[in-house]
């Protein structure tokens, strides 16, 4: 039977038990429901909630332990010249005897490995008859319980609740959870990179050529795992960026919010925002395509040396992708300064301009700044766009016009394609991830922090 | 045409409270407001209002919520201009002109009728930069000296320079609310106006603030035209030469304060200060 | 007194303001032509990005085909007269297109000469005559015009995509340009709707490449992320913006939650690669791995804009139902909920356009690979609209790119429609309170 079925069955049992617990429920009442605490729904959703839940646990802890159980034994049943591999050896094994077994890949296959797939295709069959054993059990039994649990007193509907609440906290607690796991995978492999790479030559490193020789004793076979490059690439990137961004988004917001006409707003408001909701491969399409050539052969008829992977044309593209974010943040800070300031300075004979750059602007610049911190967070963690525009080779250099490479470039080439999981190379890429992570969490946080402070002082 | 339903406010113009009483003209005239109407929208605020506002004299306008004299009084410095759906229609006069013809600029004019608002408003800068703020943009000082020197006389005029004058670089917002509002008079005097707007100035206040600012209001009645609104009318009557009431956007009754509290010649002024409505 | 009055009074304040006037109503035209500026630079980008990709794009929707006269020789479909379908299936139908195109152009003797004449028809012809055959079996033994897909390079040929110079300069082009040339004299040129570009999945040749695989792989995926993220997102909302009590606790969820709202994509993917595939093995580049990754992603948009719904039904409400005796979980359930269903809605349309839109985290987790099946389950390898569209333009031909435009075109045409749905969401149940 497969987990979907099981599925399946556990809904259906629960709706039954729904109903069996709610008719429970009338007979007690002998007719008049108002002899009851609750209503006769709740002790359906009682008797639905002990049977249900009780169920699904028990497929979770299946499902995570299920795996492991079958391959250690499927391992321990192998011959021993195999069992005995190294663990990326096995590894590989396993995943041949998977392959083999669920698409019953035909072909000569080594009979070891036949047999081990059949031994596995064998194994995952008992493992879900067993669970849908235990689990009819376990359902029938969580029902019968409620069932006899249910009499006139019994507070059905307080504990119906409780349990929602308890589902409630459970999902407002994932974020934490979310967190937790992106802390703890990108930490675990750093960890191990940093046992075969040290945390000053990455740290500190000025070189970075992830490329390992698959052989010792091919030539350079040592790779440079030093970040510097890559951060200057990603802030020489993020600056160019926020040159274009900021003003731009600053002013139009300026713009929008102090001078436009409700229709002239209506109309380039939602416009300008487009250009928030255009996936970033569009943008990495139209940064490679179009402005990378564009701004090469600018350069070349000025005279200027321009790569035609320069960080001029991802940031001004990233820039254009962040006007909008700016903007709409900036025109909420805008808006948000109290009406009374502005008075105060249209009753001092101050013009529109001089109220907003010399008033406005200085008591929104807290909002402002966090805004743009938060843009600059998103400039950094940012990834289409300078994969698909931005350069490979990681050069120390503070000229736009040149190509440089960026944190999160090197995260998609590290790992996408073939690799296998235990190379300095593929965890690089996760001690890369603990470098941006940690950079884009400090900016959130501070963001995120002044923006707090700065709505709390005007409401 | 399309006949339009009119709307209760109107029904309420059409009763006739008469033609306001009293004498609204003034023998040293600053400004001079005939027929004012002001709608929001299409709503009628204010309706045929006309007054004059003398040379150094401290007019108050008194009235229940709502009745216009804040409509009224946002007027003499076009502020309502900042409010969308606004419109002033009838002439307001000063130095021969009106100030809502075509071609008129507001920053002049603001600048010579200056505003204080019901609730203190400093901005987000140091007290020294809330006061220079003003002469600083209309380029009426040359040095920086003077600049201080024009700080340190608006900041004693409004009776705040011995409290703050350690503290002219904290920011305005650290004063207590008195003194905020002080500040703010300091602020718009800084300018020097010829005419100050104040829009129950002290309603936020506490009783010893208010006391300060009335004394000020008096002292500086020497260098400038006041119009305040207030809901006090106690304040009405311990600040001001002339008041006015206002009731459903009409002008009902202008004269001597003293006239006004003690002998009010219309009805709803006398119902209003005696206290049956309010 | 008196030195004081003399530094206010004379001169007056007007005659000063009105001399600086004229400078500070320029600097005001000044900074209203910065914003203006801004703000029309900010739409040319908008024009320019759509302008370019639509004039790309569009040519991609038809297809050059070439009609060539096909003889159904029985000798070569089905020498046998079963009418086997895997007899038919396995016949070799690039003999019928050689002989039909050496008909045409008996004079082409020279072994690449001819290899450059076959060279016209895309190597999916013969499978279009295949699947002709299978579904007519009458037509073995006729002749009749069979309108078969060109080459990629001749399509991009005949929607004057080369330019001349180019042409000249590789003599195979310039040949199969004469040819052409007569083709389109013949009336043997058409341009069609390019059905297989919506119908089929990736393939290394661009003529046969479509959007379809991804576009069923991007449905499957938002399918995982939808069911996952929406009622934990909705759930999460009414905890903390219902029940909550305000303590610490709660202000470091929330900081988490604000917090993921703005970490970067990227790390989601790495998050996805560790846990979700290496640690508990499930299938590498499957929508299901997808679907978890971008809801994890998107919950934050989710949660916040369901906040902000809640937030907005107005507390009267509530002191309502709990007036009548109702529990608070009944409250909300009952009355809070139903009133904030548009605005979440409204959210949670706006997450899954951003997760439609999203590539850089699948890349993480394998959906990157090449794959020409068109999934059928959650658990197949599949790959999503972005990520074809960052696959095809990383290919060299020039017959990708414009593929890579229309397939621009489709996704920014789903989120168009997903965008706009929400706008008619929150304008038709936008209630002022």
């Amino acid at each position: 039977m497969e987990k979907s079925t099981f599925v399946f069955l556990v809904l259906l049992l629960t709706s039954a038990a729904f109903y069996w617990g709610r008719k429970r429920a009338f007979a007690i009442a002998g007719g008049s429901i108002r002899k009851l605490h609750s209503l006769p729904s709740y002790y359906g959703y009682y008797a639905a909630l002990w049977c249900g839940v009780p169920t699904l646990l028990l497929l979770f802890l299946w499902l995570c332990f299920e795996n492991s159980i079958i391959t250690h034994l499927v391992i321990s049943g192998l011959p021993n010249e195999l069992s005995s591999e190294s663990p990326e050896r096995l590894n590989l094994l396993i995943n041949d005897i998977r392959n083999v077994a669920h698409n019953s890949a035909a072909g000569d296959v080594d009979p070891a490995i036949r047999k081990a797939a059949d031994q596995y295709l064998w194994l995952e069959q008992i493992s879900n008859l067993l669970l849908t054993g235990f689990g009819i059990c376990i359902a029938l039994a969580g029902a019968t319980f409620a069932h006899h649990r249910i009499t006139r007193e019994h507070r059905a509907r307080n504990q119906v609740e409780k349990a929602v609440t308890i589902f409630l906290i459970g999902c407002a607690t994932l974020a934490i959870f979310t967190t937790i796991g992106i802390v703890l995978s990108v930490l675990f492999e750093s960890i191990r990179f940093f046992q075969k790479v040290p945390v000053t030559e990455f740290l500190f490193g000025l070189h970075w050529s992830p490329q390992m020789a698959i052989r010792p004793d091919q030539v350079g076979s040592s790779g440079a795992f030093g970040t510097v490059p890559l951060i200057t690439g990603t802030l020489l990137i993020s600056a160019v960026a926020m040159v274009v961004a900021v003003p731009i988004g600053l002013l139009s917001a300026i713009y929008l919010s102090e001078y436009a006409d409700t229709r002239f707003r209506s109309v380039a408001k939602p416009l300008l925002e487009i250009l928030a909701g255009i996936p970033t491969v569009v943008y990495g399409f139209f940064a490679a395509l179009i402005v990378a050539p564009f701004v090469r052969d600018l350069g070349s008829s000025l005279g200027l040396e321009v790569s035609s992977e320069s960080a001029l044309a991802a940031g001004l593209v990233m820039g254009i992708m962040i006007i909008p974010f700016v903007s709409s943040l900036s025109d909420d800070f805008i808006n948000a300064v109290p009406q009374s300031l502005r008075d105060g300075a249209y009753a001092l004979g101050a013009t529109q301009s001089e109220t907003i750059r010399q008033v406005i602007i200085p008591a929104a610049l807290p909002g402002i700044v966090g805004g743009i911190l938060l843009a600059v967070s998103r400039a950094i963690g940012e990834t289409m766009i300078v994969v698909m525009a931005a350069g490979l080779s990681a050069n120390l250099t503070a000229n736009p016009l040149q190509a440089v490479t960026t944190v999160t470039t090197q995260i998609v080439t590290l790992l996408v394609g073939d690799q296998e999981f235990d190379s300095p190379k593929t965890l690089a890429a996760f001690a890369l991830g603990l470098v941006l992570f940690s950079m884009t969490l400090a900016l959130n946080i501070i963001a995120l922090h002044i923006v707090r402070k700065y709505r709390e002082q005007y409401e | 045409m399309k006949i339009r339903e009119k709307t209760s406010s109107e029904v309420a113009f059409n009763r006739d409270y008469g033609k306001t009483v009293g004498e609204i003209t003034s023998l040293k005239p600053r400004i001079e407001c005939r027929n004012v109407n002001v709608y929001y929208g299409e709503k009628l605020a204010i309706q045929n209002v006309s007054l004059d506002v003398g040379c150094n004299e401290v007019i108050a306008l008194i009235g229940p919520s709502g009745c216009g004299k804040s409509t009224f009084i946002r007027c003499l410095n076009r502020m309502n201009d900042t409010i969308i759906g606004c419109r002033v229609t009838g002439d307001i006069i000063m130095d021969g002109k009106n100030i809502y013809d075509n071609g008129v600029d507001v920053v002049p004019l603001r600048a010579q009728v200056g505003m204080v608002f019901q609730k203190p408003n400093p901005f987000p800068k140091s007290i020294f930069e809330n006061v220079a703020y003003g002469p600083r943009i209309h380029g009426l000082v040359a040095s920086k000296a003077e600049l201080e020197e024009v700080v340190e006389t608006s900041l004693r005029r409004a009776g705040l320079w011995d409290e703050v004058k350690d503290y002219l670089h904290q920011p305005g917002t650290s004063l207590s609310g008195g003194q905020q509002q002080r500040l703010c008079i300091a602020r718009t005097i800084a300018v020097n106006p010829e005419v100050i707007l104040m829009d129950e100035p002290c309603s936020a206040l506490d009783p010893i603030a208010t006391a300060k600012i009335e004394q000020l209001i008096d002292e500086l009645r020497v260098h400038y035209t006041i119009a305040i609104v207030t809901h006090s009318m106690q304040q009405a009557a311990r600040v001001s030469q002339r008041t006015a009431y206002f009731h459903l956007g009409r002008l009902i009754e202008v004269g001597e304060t003293a006239q006004i509290f003690t002998n009010p010649r219309h009805q709803l002024t006398e119902d209003y200060i005696t206290g049956r409505f309010g | 007194m008196n030195s004081l009055d003399s530094a206010l009074s004379p001169p007056r304040t007007v005659d000063a303001v009105l001399a600086s006037l004229p400078k500070r109503r320029r600097a005001e035209q000044r900074f209203r032509a910065y914003g203006l500026t801004s703000i029309v630079l900010g739409l040319c980008f908008l024009a320019i990005l759509f302008g370019s990709i639509i004039t790309k794009g569009y040519p991609a929707f038809r297809y050059t085909t070439i009609g060539l006269d096909i003889n159904f020789d029985p000798q070569i479909v089905d020498p046998e007269g079963t009418r086997n379908p895997s007899i038919m299936a396995a016949a070799d139908y690039d003999a019928l297109l050689k002989a039909s195109l050496s008909a045409l152009f008996p004079d082409v003797k020279e072994r690449t000469q001819k290899r450059a004449l076959y060279g016209l028809l895309s190597s999916s012809a013969s499978d279009t005559l295949r699947s002709v055959v299978l579904n007519k079996p009458d037509i073995i033994g006729k002749t009749e015009r069979i309108w078969l897909p060109a080459d990629d390079a001749i399509d991009m040929l005949a929607k004057g995509q080369f330019d001349s110079s180019t042409v000249e300069s590789e003599g195979r082009l310039k040949s199969q340009l004469t040819w052409i040339e007569k083709l389109e004299a013949d009336g043997r040129i058409k341009k069609a709707f390019n059905s297989t570009f919506f119908t089929k999945g990736d393939s290394r040749e661009p003529e046969s490449a479509g959007i379809w695989g991804a576009v069923v792989g991007s449905s499957f995926t938002l399918l995982v992320t939808l069911v996952l993220s929406l009622p934990i997102g909705i759930a999460a909302a009414i905890y903390l913006e219902e029940f909550a009590p305000q303590n610490r606790w709660t202000d470091f969820i929330e900081v988490n939650i604000n917090n993921l709202a703005a970490v970067p994509s990227i790390v989601f993917g790495l998050l996805g690669l560790a846990i979700f595939i290496n640690f508990f093995n499930l299938p590498r580049s499957s929508p299901l791995v997808g679907g978890l990754v971008l809801a994890l992603m998107t919950l934050p948009v989710i949660i916040i804009a369901g906040r902000s719904a809640l937030k907005s039904v107005p507390p009267s409400v509530r002191e309502a139902a709990l007036g009548v005796g109702a529990s608070s979980m009944q409250t909300v359930f009952h009355h809070v909920l139903p009133l904030a269903t548009p605005g979440m809605l409204t959210g949670a349309i706006i997450g899954m356009a951003r997760a439609l839109g999203e590539s850089a985290p699948l890349l993480m987790i394998g959906m990157v690979a090449f794959i020409v099946d068109v999934p059928t389950s959650i658990n197949q390898p599949a790959t999503v609209l972005p990520v074809q569209i960052f696959l095809w333009a990383d290919s060299p031909e020039r017959a990708f790119v414009e593929r890579t435009s229309a397939a621009i075109l489709v996704l920014m045409a789903f989120l168009i429609l997903m965008n706009g749905t929400a706008v008619y969401l929150r304008r038709r149940y936008e209630r002022r309170w």
